[in-house]
């Protein structure tokens, strides 16, 4: 975690060697707020939500349209987008929370196009097509003592940055933590959690409303460095990408792969685009590789190569000599079957 | 221990009724489970045990009677509301967190645990409550030493002596299990079976076996269910000599002991 920290902590000043700029860090940094966010669901919880954009994009919304409207200053607006995404995805969570499988994802599918609709339904608030432009970053200090200007986006990283590393350490302590293995274990068997007196309903209620916390987070940071809420990041195609970059990095298999996850879709998105008009197809392409030949994603893969495959093998020769002992050994009769 | 016929059960049944369709599966099913004993629930195939454990559990609910434990009306309780109570259930298909090792499969089972489950902060390792109760759990089931080994790397035998330990993990008052021997060859199942014998001298089991030899070595009480009814109670001994049972279920091994 520290290493990945350190990384950050001086992206800015190696970004030109890897061809990219400040700005591209600010964004990498704020997707995986959102996307290790979004992985206690996918990963953890084993919940594939697919309408998961509809939060970061509604953050987005809180925070722009109360900086507007209602109060000028940074911090309210900020927390108005965190408090209100935690609230509507803690609503969005009592329907769907119940749902399994299939109609899970459908059903947070439906809520997530129903917000990008409200959007256009909301249009005097929202702008529509034109979203909510003009706002400011302002500045952060403390009065008297100094003040950051956020408008300089060097300035603006390191205030993301903040956020990164106090959401990391977050969510490195939830997964770990008792709560984390529960949900963890009702990924692995919903019915056992269950029989073991786990409410898993109230669970999956919980680290969905979590799990929108982060997202309200990565959105109005996302405002901030965007100067406006923009519709697009609520739409379909925006959720499904939060879900492409867990898969890519590795979600399933490590903490930290939805961050390099979205390293890679945001670097990719920028190489592809220089060297092509036609770079969504490349882009598909490379995915189509990635979803088929490393299901576990890039960390996935590194794991298995660098696990000891002689320990495992052991361990299975071994299960698989006690279970031949176990089946070739003279059983009773048995009435019948097995009921 | 001195169980007369007099003692209040923990857990009682009655006129329980289940029908999936229109096939009626039990009917009027009244079961008393005396505390501190292993009682048996047995009968051939389709007889209706794996419903009757299942509406114990509270994984399907009856059509029709209540369920009783410690005097209390559980009938409209869900499963995990159940196993707070102290009714823990195993698995006769395992159900194993697989990913988990052997420690963590047990910790996640601990009271201890559970009641920190909205605890996001503290490391889960850290909570030594659990982690006690687990280690002596593992010592008990005899897994010692494959703490860190996950589920899935272990063999057969071993995994069946998890799924039990799971199971006890949660504290019950009564442990219900699900075919626990299925599958088992001779050795291992002599070491689950010695595993039962000594929980049962201090906890109340309720079993659903194939197996006749573990239920008239270990039962204290056994019921035979024939087609969704209780066709007989007693000891061993009893249903043993019981001509209707015999008729019904037991002849035929009989039959078969004799001709091996």
């Amino acid at each position: 975690m520290l290493g990945m920290f350190a990384l950050f902590l001086f992206l800015p000043a190696l970004m030109p060697f890897l061809g990219g700029y400040t700005y591209l860090g600010t964004e990498i940094m704020i997707w995986a707020i959102f996307a290790l966010g979004y992985n206690l669901l996918l990963g953890y919880t084993g919940l594939p939500a697919f309408g998961h954009g509809a939060f970061f994009g509604m953050a987005s919304y809180y925070l722009a349209i109360s900086q507007r409207d209602w109060t000028s200053g940074l911090w309210i607006p900020l927390l108005v987008g965190i408090v209100g995404t935690t609230i509507c995805g803690a609503v969005v969570a009592l329907f769907v929370a119940r749902k399994r499988g299939i109609y899970f994802s459908l059903l947070t599918i439906a809520f997530g196009v129903m917000f990008w609709f409200l959007v256009f339904v909301f249009e005097p608030w929202t702008g529509g097509e034109d979203g909510v432009t003009g706002i400011s970053r302002l500045s952060v200090g403390l009065p008297g003592l100094f003040e950051i200007s956020l408008r300089d986006n060097l300035a603006f990283y390191y205030f993301v940055y903040a956020f990164f590393v106090v959401a990391t350490i977050l969510l490195w302590r939830i997964v770990n933590s008792p709560f984390g293995q529960v949900i963890q274990a009702i990924k692995q068997s919903e019915t056992r959690a269950r029989a073991l007196g786990y409410n898993t309903v109230r669970y999956k209620w919980a680290v969905f409303t979590v799990s929108c916390a982060f997202a309200g987070l990565a959105g109005g940071l996302y405002v901030l460095a965007r100067f406006g809420a923009f519709h697009e990041p609520m739409s379909l195609h925006q959720s499904g990408n939060v879900v492409l970059m867990c898969l890519i990095g590795g979600g399933f298999a490590s903490f930290y792969g939805p961050v390099l996850g979205v390293a890679v879709f945001l670097m990719l998105r920028d190489l592809f685009s220089t060297l092509t008009d036609h770079w969504m197809l490349l882009y598909g392409l490379l995915f189509m590789g990635i979803i088929l030949f490393m299901p576990e994603g890039i960390l996935g893969l590194i794991k298995r190569i660098r696990q000891p495959a002689a320990f495992h093998d052991t361990q299975a020769a071994e299960a698989a000599r006690t279970e031949q002992t176990v089946t070739s050994a003279p059983s009773n009769p048995k009435p019948g079957g097995s009921s | 221990m001195s169980v007369s016929e007099a003692t209040s059960p923990i857990l009682e049944t009655r006129g329980l009724r289940k029908a999936f369709g229109g096939h009626v599966v039990l009917e009027d099913v009244n079961l008393r489970f005396e505390p501190a004993r292993l009682s048996a629930i047995i009968g051939p195939n389709g007889a209706g045990k794996t419903t009757c454990f299942n509406l114990l559990n509270g994984f399907l609910a009856p059509d029709r009677g209540r369920i009783l434990f410690r005097g209390r009306d559980i009938t409209p309780l869900a499963p995990e509301e159940r196993a707070r109570l102290g009714m823990c259930r195993s698995f006769q298909i395992l159900n194993l967190f697989n990913d988990y090792t052997v420690l963590e499969n047990v910790r996640v089972a601990v009271p201890a645990m559970r009641q920190r489950g909205s605890n996001l902060w503290t490391p889960a390792g850290a909570i030594s409550e659990a982690e006690d109760k687990a280690a002596r759990i593992i010592r008990l089931i005899g897994l010692a030493g494959r703490e860190h080994v996950e589920a899935k790397y272990l063999s057969y035998g071993q995994r069946r002596l998890l799924e039990i330990g799971v199971t006890l993990a949660g504290e019950p008052e009564v442990l219900l299990l699900d075919e626990p021997t299925s599958g088992l060859g001779m050795r291992p199942m002599e070491t689950l079976r010695d595993l039962v014998k000594r929980l049962s001298e201090d906890l109340t089991i309720v079993v659903i076996e194939h197996d006749m030899d573990f239920v008239l070595a270990l039962s204290h009480h056994i019921a035979v269910l024939h087609r969704g009814m209780v066709i007989a109670e007693g000891p061993p001994e009893a249903i043993q000599n019981n001509a209707e049972v015999r008729e019904a279920y037991l002849g035929r091994l009989k039959y078969a002991r004799a001709t091996q």
